[in-house]
């Protein structure tokens, strides 16, 4: 499942990150990598981005950017 | 000696270099505050030291123009001492740069700030542990507060002074052998790198640095290029991925082990998004909030204006009853007048309060979230949402907010954004608009110049975007958690801020009215005012208008300020109908950035930009200026 098609406060394990280097960077930069534990916190209206937590971290990622991360289902929480 | 500050972004690296420097370096509760370096000499145990504070990095592999920078100071070997902060609300993202800094073997010391939101948060963190695992001084920092702040440097002294590198956690062994490779055929090949630490740099695929060394280096691109081979085959993915992953593990197994999660409590912050970002109430407060903002402005900025532009015109009169009028000497004294009389009145008045608000605004963390709110339409006019941050930074000037434009990642966005970031009013812009149109107008139409400006804006980027089609990847930033700003930060913000106005813009609003009564004297302000008689024609401006508008472009209160001069009135009204007022103040509003925005221009993009951009602000300045008048001329 893409991350884009979750829901609200579920709890999600990072599978998998496609698409260009600059995304990826980017998102490794900021501690999305594949294997974290991530959850949604909320969208925002109008096609606007998603906002989720990581390593107590909170992230805005736009809906073309989450496309590109496969999560799935997850027990895991993260510290 | 020199002491660099190194953090990834928000971790309060610049209030840190503020508490013991004075406030020098921007702060703003979001990240990518600091997109240059800033430096002080400060004293530290009895000796002077060179503080640095760098920009905020997420890792030391840079994308965009303000980490890249980072990594060059750090790879130029001018440090003495490293001090990483990290803020511990999020310990194992922070570890990650940390080990990346320690592959570096500089000296080094962990400040761990924001350890009363830590503990706020049930985050227990056992410093002592991390000291004996990494093997390098971890203090514990509230940098807001200034608690901890002297322990920090004291420890940062001693460690430069014994010159004691740390030694980087390794590796596993398939890791350490692709390292050791290409290391080796580094070994004494670069000037400003140890083998090392450069070895994993390129490992990692780090395109800017690979190209530099390249051109010293023969053969290292094959040599580059077969190390990660070996490692792709051996792993199954990129070696990027492997070797930033291992670190990303092993930041977070460190942070495992160092903090345990208490209890958290939830507070009202924590609830505050669910109301402020919410789909629809989220849109109702940020326009209750601009609006609130927009009245304080008005309202403070307004009550101040008035009695002070009747004392000054008092003391016009006097003086010209006292000194006759008519010799050169009279009128440069009534030009000083004027200009002084400007700044206090008109200027400041209005700058004032939209400082502290701006300021609070930042602090609080407030700016991210509109950055939220924001993404859907900024797409539509061909950016992002992270693009909002130069857009707001914009209306406090436009200086930063062209500097701002380096935290995104892509040239075309970079151009986009700063291109309409200059059609954004600057407060110096604010007050003309509210200083006229406001005054004498009433704030209602003032409002609807910023409004009007908005949509400008966006039809301005839908064109842009139309012939440089978007290839941007999409938002991806970090939200702070709120932060109460403190009365101390605010006031030192402003006073920042309004310094540069008291200090270089007032005295070039006082030269403006001197050289305009000169001109006035000799009448040679003619000869100007003809050469833009085109331009002030189609807008139906008086002929006398030229020379303000033309020595605008140096500041944009001086367009104000030499208007009353030019005109021959104190009061607008006298010289301007309301027409003409509206006109000329979304003119003002839009055409050439002023010159210290130009320069920034210059030296961000280039001189073709700067002369494109400049020339498309004229267009839609004039083209703004025809719709207003319009408009008027049917409204009002």
């Amino acid at each position: 499942m893409q991350l884009i098609d979750a829901g609200n406060d579920e709890w999600l394990r990072v599978v998998n990150i496609i698409g260009g280097k600059g995304v990826a960077h980017k998102l490794r930069q900021l501690g999305v990598m594949p294997g974290d534990c991530i959850r949604i916190i909320r969208h925002a209206p109008l096609g606007g981005p998603i906002m989720i937590e990581v390593g107590g971290r909170v992230i805005a990622i736009g809906r073309g950017v989450a496309s590109h991360i496969d999560v799935e289902k997850s027990e895991c929480a993260s510290l | 000696m020199r002491f660099a500050l190194i953090g990834q972004p928000n971790c309060g690296k610049s209030t840190l270099f503020n508490q013991v420097a004075g406030y020098k370096a921007e702060t703003g509760n979001f990240a990518g505050t600091t997109v240059n370096y800033t430096e002080s000499k400060v004293r530290v145990g009895g000796e002077v030291i060179e503080l640095v504070d760098l920009p905020g990095t997420y890792s030391l592999t840079g994308t965009n123009p303000a980490e890249r920078e980072t990594l060059r100071y750090l790879g130029s070997r001018q440090v003495d001492v490293i001090i990483n902060v990290i803020d511990s609300t999020h310990l194992s993202q922070g570890l990650s740069l940390s080990i990346e800094l320690l592959e570096l073997q500089h000296p080094m010391v962990i400040a761990l700030n924001m350890m009363d939101e830590a503990a706020h948060m049930g985050l227990k963190i056992d410093g002592a542990q991390l000291e004996e695992l990494f093997g390098i001084p971890v203090l514990p920092l509230v940098a807001s507060k200034g608690r901890g702040v002297r322990k920090v440097f004291l420890s940062a002294l001693a460690i430069a002074k014994s010159r004691k590198t740390p030694k980087r956690p390794s590796y596993s062994l398939d890791i350490e052998e692709a390292i050791q490779s290409l290391a080796t055929f580094l070994d004494g090949k670069d000037a400003y790198w140890d083998a090392e630490p450069l070895a994993i740099k390129l490992l990692e695929g780090d395109e800017a640095l690979i190209a530099q060394v390249a051109t010293q280096t023969p053969g290292l691109i094959s040599q580059i290029q077969s190390a990660q081979q070996r490692l792709e085959q051996i792993r199954g993915q990129s070696s990027v991925w492997t070797i930033s992953g291992e670190r990303h593990g092993l930041a977070a197994n460190l942070a495992g082990k160092v903090v345990e999660q208490g209890e958290r409590k939830i507070i009202l912050r924590d609830r505050l998004d669910n109301l402020l970002l919410h789909p629809i109430w989220g849109y109702f407060f940020l326009g209750a909030i601009l609006f609130i903002f927009f009245e304080v402005i008005y309202g403070l900025g307004s009550a101040l204006e008035a009695p002070l532009i009747g004392f000054f015109n008092n003391l016009d009169l006097t003086l010209s009853t006292l000194l006759g009028s008519g010799t050169l000497g009279s009128e440069i004294l009534v030009g000083i007048l004027k200009g002084i009389s400007g700044g206090v009145a008109i200027v400041l008045p209005y700058l004032l309060p939209f400082l502290i608000g701006l300021g609070f605004l930042e602090d609080v963390g407030y700016l991210p979230r509109v950055a939220f709110l924001m993404d859907a339409l900024m797409h539509r006019i061909g950016l992002h949402g992270k693009a909002v941050v130069p857009f707001i930074l914009g209306y406090g000037c436009n200086v930063p907010a062209v500097m701002s434009t380096r935290m995104l990642e892509d040239r075309r966005d970079r151009f986009l954004a700063a291109a309409l970031a200059t059609l954004v009013p600057c407060a110096a812009r604010l007050a003309v608009v509210f200083g006229l149109v406001a005054f004498y107008l009433g704030p209602r139409l003032a409002l609807g110049i910023y409004v009007f400006n908005l949509f400008v804006i966006a039809v301005t980027g839908r064109l842009l975007t139309s012939l440089m089609p978007e290839e941007t990847p999409g938002l991806i930033l970090e939200i702070p958690v709120y932060r109460m700003p403190t009365l101390r930060n605010i006031f030192f913000k402003v006073w920042f801020r309004a310094r540069e106005f008291v200090v270089e813009a007032w005295p070039i609003l006082i030269l403006g009215s001197v050289v305009l009564a000169i001109l006035n004297y000799f009448q040679f302000a003619d000869i100007f005012n003809v050469l833009v008689r085109p331009l002030t024609w189609v807008m139906g401006l008086p002929e006398r208008v030229g020379v303000p508008l033309i020595f605008g472009i140096l500041r944009k209160e001086l367009s104000l300020i030499m208007l009353r001069q030019a005109l021959g009135v104190t009061d607008f009204a006298d010289g301007l109908t309301p027409i003409q007022m509206v006109t000329f103040t979304v003119f003002v509003v839009f055409y050439i950035p002023c010159l210290a925005t130009l320069a920034v221009l210059k030296r961000e993009l280039g001189w073709r930009e700067m002369f494109l951009i400049a020339l498309l602000t004229v267009v839609i300045a004039l083209l703004a200026a025809l719709v207003a008048r319009g408009i008027g001329l049917l409204v009002l």
